[in-house]
């Protein structure tokens, strides 16, 4: 190709390494919210060494941070494309429907889990087809399937619950909620899935896409970028990781119930944007995410473990969030033009 | 300059229409880029330049009328297509991804690629750099592959829309606007480049709606007026001044008669006739 934009200035300036500048302007908020994170363990440390020098509360870490973790790690990647997506608590149920119908028919159980993946799978085509399709802005179609699936997971159930008690002899159940050298399988899960997700995001082309439809749909759409093929499936993937989480949830306390999903809704969200993920989309990280679960899922049993009195748990909840967010505002906008 | 080329036509749209929302932004516009040939497409604001652009890259698709690539009808064009055919487009700053890193921006959506789908970093980064050091004039050590498009210029901005786009090697390489938001230097480094992509053998369509700017490096501009070809105007049979009074005359009729200009001097009515060729 032609050289012909050089003729200007002339001289060639050797291109040093990495400067610490670009350095700073990568890392800077992975590195903030590295160290808040380290800094909140200290202080539970200190305060509750009990707690907190004993192996059983990270076990217990280990098992209960991944099903929100695991979901805030596709939902990333749906941010980064710009959307978002509301409806995966009820994925997390209407997943486990699929579970109990191919469970009770076939006794099967690991067809049973992957039954739900693709129940999961399938809502997250729903969500794909209304935001992509119809062109409806994901925080609405999502707060719309939310209720919808919620709502068909009763319908279908009968609003029952189901005990899983006979599952526990299954292949699954050691692959999905057993040990692993003594770490819980839900924790090995969940560093695969960020590993797989930091691959997707950031060594594949449906990463490349992601990001450059988040940062600008309209160059997206110049650059001839597949936008509503890339959406959806980001959509299909957060219904697999919430169903596959309800699964492993079900499975853990052996029974299932309609509303095994509740409550993980804004530990998954604020993970993400605690970890320092743009909430306008283009930019992400998957460390940050994986950090900040495990922030979230540590406050507040490292609050009760300080013996703080209850009612203050929100307010401290809040505060430490907030600040989360603050760091990354401000390092962002230091380090980053 | 006018007689330019071989005679083939790259690029031929035969009585293209196209309307958004029941409004009619383009209305039987017929266009022919020869090779070798600079063609200046000049329009005020909403005369429809940017979606003739667009049809012609695969954005949108027309509601009728035929696209010929070396003469030869192409159905069902989009952007992939268009690419493979050798048309690149530079969009300035309205096709780069801010928050993304240099080699990002130039390989969006047809990234170098391991089985898979799985992204060759390390090549994408090497020709970045390569390109950085030799076509875009980027010497500051500060900025690497991996530096975010947030901290260039408005100039180093177009030189890296214009370098993805030559990356590529495109046959006929279309420039929307490329002057906008440009120093007086960084211009001049453009129109030299315009040149440099005639002197190379290929085509180009140069859109503005600055005569000034197309002036100087087309060999002919098409006037583009309220989604109709106002007229049709080699730069060998007309001077500047010529031109810049065709303009205002068009812009206040929205059509003119070149040869009845030359006869009379006189002010045509608005009755869509074309231009001569």
């Amino acid at each position: 190709m032609s050289s012909t934009m050089e003729d200007v200035e002339p001289a060639v300036a050797p291109r040093r390494r990495r400067t610490l500048r670009s350095f700073g302007t990568t890392w800077a908020s992975q590195i903030g919210i590295t160290v808040a994170f380290v800094l909140l363990w200290l202080v539970f440390i200190v305060k509750a060494p009990n707690t907190f020098l004993d192996t059983r509360i990270y076990v217990s870490f280990a098992q209960t941070t991944p099903y929100f973790a695991l979901i805030a790690l596709t939902l990333t990647m749906v941010i980064v494309s710009g959307d978002i997506d509301l409806s995966f608590p009820s994925i997390m149920a209407l997943g486990m429907v699929g579970f109990i119908a191919v469970e009770r028919t076939t006794g099967n159980v690991e067809l049973a889990v992957l039954a739900a993946i693709g129940v999961g799978a399938l809502a997250g085509l729903l969500n794909g087809f209304f935001v992509t399709v119809m062109g409806i802005p994901a925080l609405v179609v999502t707060i719309g399937t939310q209720f919808l699936f919620h709502g068909l997971t009763l319908v279908l159930v009968n609003g029952r619950s189901f005990a899983l008690v006979e599952a526990r002899d299954s292949t699954a159940y050691g692959l999905l909620v057993g040990r692993f050298v003594g770490i819980p399988m839900q924790f090995v899960w969940l560093v695969l899935a960020a590993i797989g997700t930091w691959l997707l995001l950031y060594r594949h082309r449906v990463g490349l896409n992601a990001h450059v439809i988040g940062d600008n749909p309209q160059a997206a759409q110049l650059m001839g970028i597949p936008i509503r093929r890339t959406r959806t499936l980001l959509f299909v993937l957060t219904g697999m990781a919430a169903a596959f989480a309800g699964v492993m949830n079900s499975l853990q306390v052996s029974n299932f119930y309609p509303a095994v999903g509740s409550g993980y809704l804004l530990p998954a969200l604020a993970s993400v944007f605690v970890g320092g993920t743009s909430v306008f989309g283009g930019r992400g990280t998957v460390w940050g995410t994986f950090i900040g679960a495990f922030m979230i899922g540590a406050i507040r049993a490292g609050i009760v473990a300080m013996r703080i009195a209850d009612f203050y748990v929100d307010l401290i909840y809040g505060a430490i969030v907030l600040i989360a967010i603050s760091i990354h505002a401000v390092l962002q906008r230091r380090f980053e033009r | 300059m006018g007689e330019r080329g071989d005679g083939r036509a790259p690029i031929e749209l035969r009585h293209i229409h196209k309307s958004f929302g029941g409004v009619r932004v383009l209305e039987d516009v017929s266009l022919r880029l020869s090779s070798g040939e600079v063609l200046g497409l000049l329009g005020d604001n909403g005369a429809g330049k940017s979606t003739l652009i667009k049809i012609i890259t695969g954005v949108h698709r027309p509601d009728g009328g035929t696209i010929l690539f070396d003469g030869k009808e192409v159905r069902g064009l989009n952007v992939d297509k268009a690419r493979a055919l050798g048309v690149e487009a530079v969009y300035q700053e309205r096709a780069l991804a801010e928050q993304l890193s240099l080699w990002r921006n130039i390989f969006m959506g047809r990234p170098i690629t391991r089985p898979l789908g799985f992204l060759d970093v390390r090549e994408m980064r090497r020709i970045t750099s390569e390109l950085m050091g030799e076509s875009m004039g980027f010497t500051s050590a500060a900025l690497t592959p991996e530096t975010r498009v947030t901290g260039l210029s408005g100039g180093e901005r177009q030189g890296l829309a214009i370098v993805r786009a030559l990356h590529f090697e495109a046959d006929i390489i279309i420039l929307d606007e490329p002057t906008m938001g440009l120093s007086l230097k960084e211009t001049d480094k453009l129109v030299h480049f315009v040149k440099g992509i005639r002197t190379a053998g290929k085509s180009s369509i140069f859109i503005d709606h600055n005569i000034f700017h197309v002036y100087s490096v087309a060999d002919r501009i098409v006037v583009l007026d309220r989604g109709r070809i106002a007229g049709d105007f080699p730069t060998t049979r007309y001077s500047l001044e010529e031109l810049t009074e065709i303009m205002r005359e068009v812009a206040a009729t929205g059509s003119f008669k070149p040869e009845r200009h030359r006869a009379t001097e006189a002010a045509s009515e608005a009755d869509g006739a074309e231009g001569a060729s």
